[in-house]
């Protein structure tokens, strides 16, 4: 493959796309699926061969509103359908040339789009996942094959650094370092690791990735590959992910077809090759380590570090670890330039974010953003604030390592400083709204739940502190706590944080300290009152009872 | 196992296509898998109990799985959970006695736009309230 053939395969496809320009894309992401988008797409593919409309459907990626769906957009007037039926196909396309009927027209020009910056997601909803010659036609590949023929890896990792990028799983690790270290590192073969077994749950910006542009994932894994002299990648999946590891063995499949995977890519001396493993349902699994551990067919329990991966990782060679979203924002920003990419963000964090907002929210989906953006512009703008009848109480980021954020610090610029600041994490990017329905005391005790039987039991504080920690919270909810509970689990939150082996256990207690610090009078109600404001714990349905 | 040239690494790999076909792990195909690839049977059954994902039990005729991520679990999945629990007289990662359903709990299906969400048999069904839940559940009965 040279550069002139991938021109021609980029503007045969654009050639057809011109012939007929007229477009109905249905999404076929997994949230407009469960609604049945496919049935959707056949009715209204039957319906054009039926009336003979010059028109073609298409399958593409999520659209990001996902509340709004099955959703469906028709090009190249670029108008949005939303709440789509199988019943709706006829009027669809006989009316495509006029506006279509009111109950389906979504508009492009609420914040929910206009607010947002797509990298990441610049495909997606664009391109059909399944069709290679799609993604070339926008400019895909260019960045790889650019790459390969002009640049030295050195180069690579320079303009990487360059672009301020950081890990996009949640810990902020400047990539441009940690692609330097794996470079400089000596072995006899090196891997690329692409992190896709996204544990946190309320979040699924890695799996709409997947599914909607998989080979923008591939293309940054290979040019991370070329930069730091791997001969081999993996991709660890979630097993909860069927549509996500179909969708990337297609696009690996096709990669190699197109010579971008294999021996001799691009006629250069450079080899790589990827493949798919699939990951068991362990949340451990998203620490490096364990998921090293669980690549190599054994049980998903993390080691201490030193040795980092960067130097002795997949069977002892250096590793490069990334998240999907770090290895998506790859290719544009080889393409466009570190400078360009820098300019995005805010001082220390550069570039955009994905979210997936949800919860308590009234637009849910998935989102993109410059870095920098307060919590406000997010929630209330892009969001649509909580729906009526209810009020703002907190936003949670990070998941089970992260912490519920009071409405006092809405005005926060999002960034993975000031969110540390406040006790939460940037994470991997679930944002989950609660309104005042929620007990802050529940919560703290769901995601102990969550760590407890996440945890893979092979350090004594992680194992037994969690445990400790989620009967504390226990019986809290249930309202037969003292006073002296508070200060055994504070306690308890500290030993925890300070002394467990992996990033699991160290960060289990920040829903708890996070909800503690601004909820505080909280948890004193259901101690002293036996009293829960939000009516969700049993010793407040006891209060009602007696009362 | 053939595909993956029998290496040892891919254990997780051989337990996901005998799972796939046979619905579970029994004793004897964990036995077989880790003969075939030259792992103690030890290390099998760990991973194999490690993962969430792997079960050593038969599964029921029909399998009902609740997501209990963070946004189902604000939009009160929990309490469909208890519903579910109640209405098939078992907990969650039980089968019913006559092995008609499955009642699992998972951590995030990563469809959280259609909060609270729910798996059946192998159909993702979003925004699921308690009326849906108990009819999809008696329609199993027969």
């Amino acid at each position: 493959m040279t550069l002139e053939e991938l021109e021609q395969i980029a503007s045969e496809a654009k050639a057809v796309k011109e012939k007929s320009p007229r477009e109905l894309n249905v999404c076929v992401a997994a949230g407009c699926l469960s609604l049945h988008s496919d049935t959707i797409k056949g009715a209204l593919e039957k319906e054009v061969q039926r009336t003979g409309a010059n028109c073609r459907v298409r399958g593409t990626g999520c659209m990001g509103l996902c509340s709004l769906g099955p959703l469906v957009s028709s090009e190249p007037d670029g108008l949005l359908l939303k709440n789509v039926a199988e019943s709706d196909a006829g009027e669809i396309v006989a009316r495509l040339d006029e506006a279509p009927p009111e109950r389906l027209r979504c508009s492009r020009e609420q914040p929910f789009f206009q607010r947002q910056t797509s990298i990441v997601l610049e495909n997606s909803g664009r391109v059909d996942p399944e069709k290679i010659e799609e993604y070339i036609a926008a400019d895909g590949y260019q960045a790889l094959l650019h790459s390969l023929t002009e640049k030295a890896p050195g180069q690579i990792v320079q303009e990487v650094s360059k672009s301020g990028l950081r890990g996009r799983g949640g810990a902020g690790y400047p990539t441009g370092l940690k692609w330097g270290t794996v470079a400089k590192t000596v072995g006899v073969t090196k891997y690329v690791i692409c992190n896709a077994d996204e544990g946190d749950p309320g979040a699924f910006m890695d799996r709409s990735v997947l599914e909607s542009d998989p080979h923008r994932v591939l293309e940054g894994m290979i040019i991370a590959g070329y930069a730091v002299g791997a001969s081999h990648g993996y991709i660890y999946v979630r097993a909860e992910y069927p549509l996500a590891i179909k969708r990337l063995g297609i696009a690996i499949r096709e990669s190699r077809r197109m010579g971008f995977l294999g021996s001799q890519i691009c006629n250069t001396k450079f080899s790589f090759d990827i493949e798919i493993r699939i990951g068991g349902g362990a949340f451990v699994c998203g620490e490096e380590t364990a998921l090293i551990a669980s690549i190599e067919g054994r049980r998903g329990a993390p080691r201490p570090r030193p040795p980092f991966p960067a130097q002795s990782g997949l069977w002892d060679m250096p590793t490069l670890i990334n998240n999907v979203e770090t290895y998506a924002n790859i290719p544009t920003i080889l393409r466009r330039g570190g400078e360009w990419y820098a300019s995005l963000g805010s001082k220390k964090s550069k570039g955009t974010k994905v979210f997936a907002l949800c919860g308590k929210v009234k637009n849910v989906g998935l989102i993109e953003v410059p870095m920098g953006m307060t919590l406000r512009e997010i929630i209330f703008e892009i969001g649509g604030g909580v729906p009526e009848g209810h009020t703002f109480k907190a936003v949670q980021t990070g998941g089970p390592s992260g912490g519920c954020i009071p409405g006092q610090f809405l005005d926060l610029p999002v960034d993975y400083e000031s969110l540390k600041e406040v006790g939460s994490i940037m994470g991997s990017g679930g944002m989950i709204v609660m309104d005042d329905s929620a007990c802050m005391v529940n919560v703290a005790r769901y995601f102990m739940e969550f760590c407890m039987s996440e945890s893979c039991g092979k350090c004594i504080p992680c194992r037994a502190g969690t445990a400790q920690m989620f009967e504390l919270l226990t019986r809290m909810t249930c309202g037969t706590a003292t006073p002296h509970d508070l200060e055994l689990l504070e306690e308890l939150c500290d030993m925890v944080s300070s002394t467990s082996l992996c990033g699991l256990g160290q960060s289990a207690p920040n829903p708890v300290l996070s909800t503690l610090r601004y909820f505080r009078d909280e948890y004193t109600e259901h101690i002293v009152q036996k009293r829960c404001r939000a009516g969700v714990c049993e010793c407040g349905r006891f209060a009602e009872v007696s009362a | 196992m053939r595909r993956h040239g029998f290496a040892r690494d891919a254990l997780i790999e051989t337990l996901h296509t005998v799972q796939e076909y046979f619905g579970y792990l029994d004793k004897p195909s964990l036995k077989f898998v880790a003969e075939s690839l030259r792992v103690p049977l030890s290390q099998a059954y760990g991973v194999a109990t490690f993962y969430h994902y792997f079960t050593l039990k038969p599964p029921g005729k029909h399998t009902c799985l609740v997501c209990l991520g963070t946004a189902c679990y604000i939009k009160g999945a929990s309490q469909l959970l208890a519903v579910a629990e109640e209405s098939l007289s078992v907990k969650a990662g039980e089968t019913t006695i006559d092995g008609n359903v499955s009642l699992v709990s998972a951590r995030c299906i990563g469809s959280c736009s259609m909060a609270p969400a729910f798996i059946f048999d192998g159909e993702t069904a979003g925004n699921v309230n308690e009326t849906v839940l108990r009819g999809k559940l008696e329609g199993w009965k027969d």
